[in-house]
């Protein structure tokens, strides 16, 4: 007893202590004050745990941390400061090393949500279904069957737009 | 520069024409989007930030949901200005901290207000007094296909829409709902309720302070996580937990009035002592207060027009609000000695608190 808590980004004495659940995980943070500040824990809108949590999943080999985004030269050591990417292009660069990190802090790893119109094309159409149709399999197998049928529903309008967009 | 926002008599959270109802303030949806090709703004060079402002908005002042919508620059507007703009949840404080080429434009409703150079090249927000998650999402999709058909979003198929920051990945969605509950806190049972809700991947926090110590008994009910889930899923889910704990704190409610009337009546009845009579308030104490008066609103010791008046003076007992209105720099005795004037001269025609008709809770 008696020994108090560091903060875990700058190992000064930590103050505020948060703890949130995600995907069924305890996770823990001991802050300072002023990192408390920096990260936002203090404003509603921006903060996050998961964002703190984020740097500590993302574990990169010697080979890994050469990795330099194409696009925008962005690299692991930029993401482990900031937390952030540095164009779209980051997604595929580092997409190895997020998706540990992803797997954290979402209940999937592929998007199953809206769709821009303009950039389906027939292929990813087809990737976006076979990514479905796998969720569908996973849902089945925990038997979330509310889940399955919502995907299978997700899987049959995708399947009737590309029907359309191929006799157009 | 923001009077014309200020004293709008129609704004959607502050003078809202529909009669708000108890527990239920506000539904707030928001919606990350970049431009494809474009670094996120915290990479973006000065000149790629002025050309993403400058493509947003000219693209977001054709849409027909925008005509008659206000643009701020951020950078040229005074600390106070931004600070109000903080408190009325039309900006972000981060987007507030990066001020170049950054700006915010707000609907003549104040029900949009879309962020330009924030973490994003887009935050898009549509707000609604009331819990309508689907109204407010079919309003916001609509925005977005808008949207869709002028700029080209950074879209993979895979991880779908590419946001600055991975814990928006995918569906770019953070929609959630404001919560009155004082009820839940006096009985102690907050916390429980944060910990419930935590576990299905859901957050709470309350709106102006920090836990469950939360300033005025108001919370912040959203989800976390973006991908691997359709915007339907994150909607219904929360939608049901949001449901939930309103049943609970009606439940929470009955309890108090059925238990332990009297002391109810007191506390209620001393805040509106306090607020119509001191001469010295500050913000935490004005907050709880105007809550216990919601309270009574709702528990019908005052009538139902009165609630949308205490929603009100919750944003403008904040600390850039009274100092805004006052137009000057009070030092914080001066501000509270301000915000007490306020809240006398606002409860004016509030009537004595009628406790005989405390039985109808919801």
């Amino acid at each position: 007893m008696g020994e108090s808590l560091k903060c875990s980004l700058c190992g000064a004495d930590a103050t505020v202590h948060l703890t949130q659940i995600v995907n069924n995980k305890i996770h823990k943070v001991d802050l300072c004050e002023s990192c408390a500040q920096k990260k936002g824990v203090t404003n509603a809108d921006g903060f996050s745990l998961a964002d703190l949590l984020s740097k500590g999943n993302f574990h990169a080999t010697a080979e890994d941390s050469t990795l330099k985004c194409p696009d925008c030269g962005f690299t692991v050591a930029d993401f482990r400061r900031t937390g952030r990417l540095g164009c779209p292009t980051c997604y595929s660069t580092f997409r190895k090393l997020l998706l540990p990190a992803l797997e954290d802090m979402h209940p999937g790893l592929s998007h199953c949500g809206k769709i821009p119109e303009r950039s389906l094309t027939s292929t990813e159409m087809r990737q976006q279904i076979e990514n479905l149709k796998q969720s569908l399999a996973a849902a089945i197998e925990s038997e979330a069957y509310e889940d399955a049928a919502e995907i299978r529903d997700q899987i049959r309008q995708l399947e009737s737009e590309s029907l359309a967009s191929l006799a157009s | 520069m923001i009077e014309s926002l200020i004293q709008h008599e129609r704004a959607e959270l502050t003078q809202s024409t529909l009669i708000t109802g108890p527990v239920l303030l506000s539904t707030r949806i928001r919606l990350a989007r970049n431009l494809a090709g474009h670094r996120f703004p915290g990479r973006a060079s000065r000149t790629e930030l002025k050309s993403i402002a400058a493509k947003c908005s000219s693209n977001l002042a054709e849409l027909n949901a925008m005509q008659g919508a206000s643009v701020f620059e951020i950078g040229a507007l005074s600390e106070l200005e931004r600070r109000v703009l903080i408190e009325r949840h039309l900006v972000s404080r981060e987007l507030c901290e990066r001020p170049e080429h950054s700006l915010v434009i707000i609907s003549a409703d104040q029900s949009i207000a879309v962020m330009v150079n924030e973490e994003d090249h887009l935050r898009i927000q549509v707000l609604r007094s009331g819990l309508h998650l689907r109204r407010a999402w079919r309003k916001m999709d609509a925005l977005d296909n808008a949207l869709e058909g002028c700029l080209d979003f950074a879209f993979s198929p895979e991880f779908g829409y590419l946001t600055a920051c991975p814990t928006n990945l995918g569906t770019g969605l953070r929609a959630s709902a404001m919560m009155h509950l004082p009820a839940l806190i006096i009985a102690g049972h907050m916390e429980k309720v944060i910990r419930g809700v935590n576990q299905l991947g859901l957050t709470v926090r309350g709106l102006f302070g920090e836990g469950s110590e939360a300033i005025g008994h108001i919370f912040q009910i959203s989800n976390q996580q973006t991908l691997g889930e359709s915007e339907d899923a994150i909607l219904t889910r929360l939608d049901k937990v949001i449901k939930t704990i309103r049943d609970h704190e009606l439940n929470a409610r009955l309890q108090l009035l059925e238990k332990n009337p009297q002391k109810l009546f007191d506390q209620m009845g001393r805040a509106f002592g306090i607020l119509s009579q001191a001469h010295v308030i500050h913000s935490t104490e004005a907050m709880n207060l105007l809550s216990l008066l919601r309270l009574a609103v709702d528990f019908g010791a005052l009538p139902d027009d009165f609630r949308s008046l205490m929603d009100r003076m919750f944003i403008e007992c904040q600390p850039g609000h009274v100092q805004y209105f006052g137009g000057r720099d009070y030092a914080p005795e001066q501000r509270d000695l301000a915000r007490a004037t306020r809240l006398r001269e606002a409860l004016v025609d509030v009537p004595p608190l009628d406790f005989d008709k405390c039985t109808n809770i919801a």
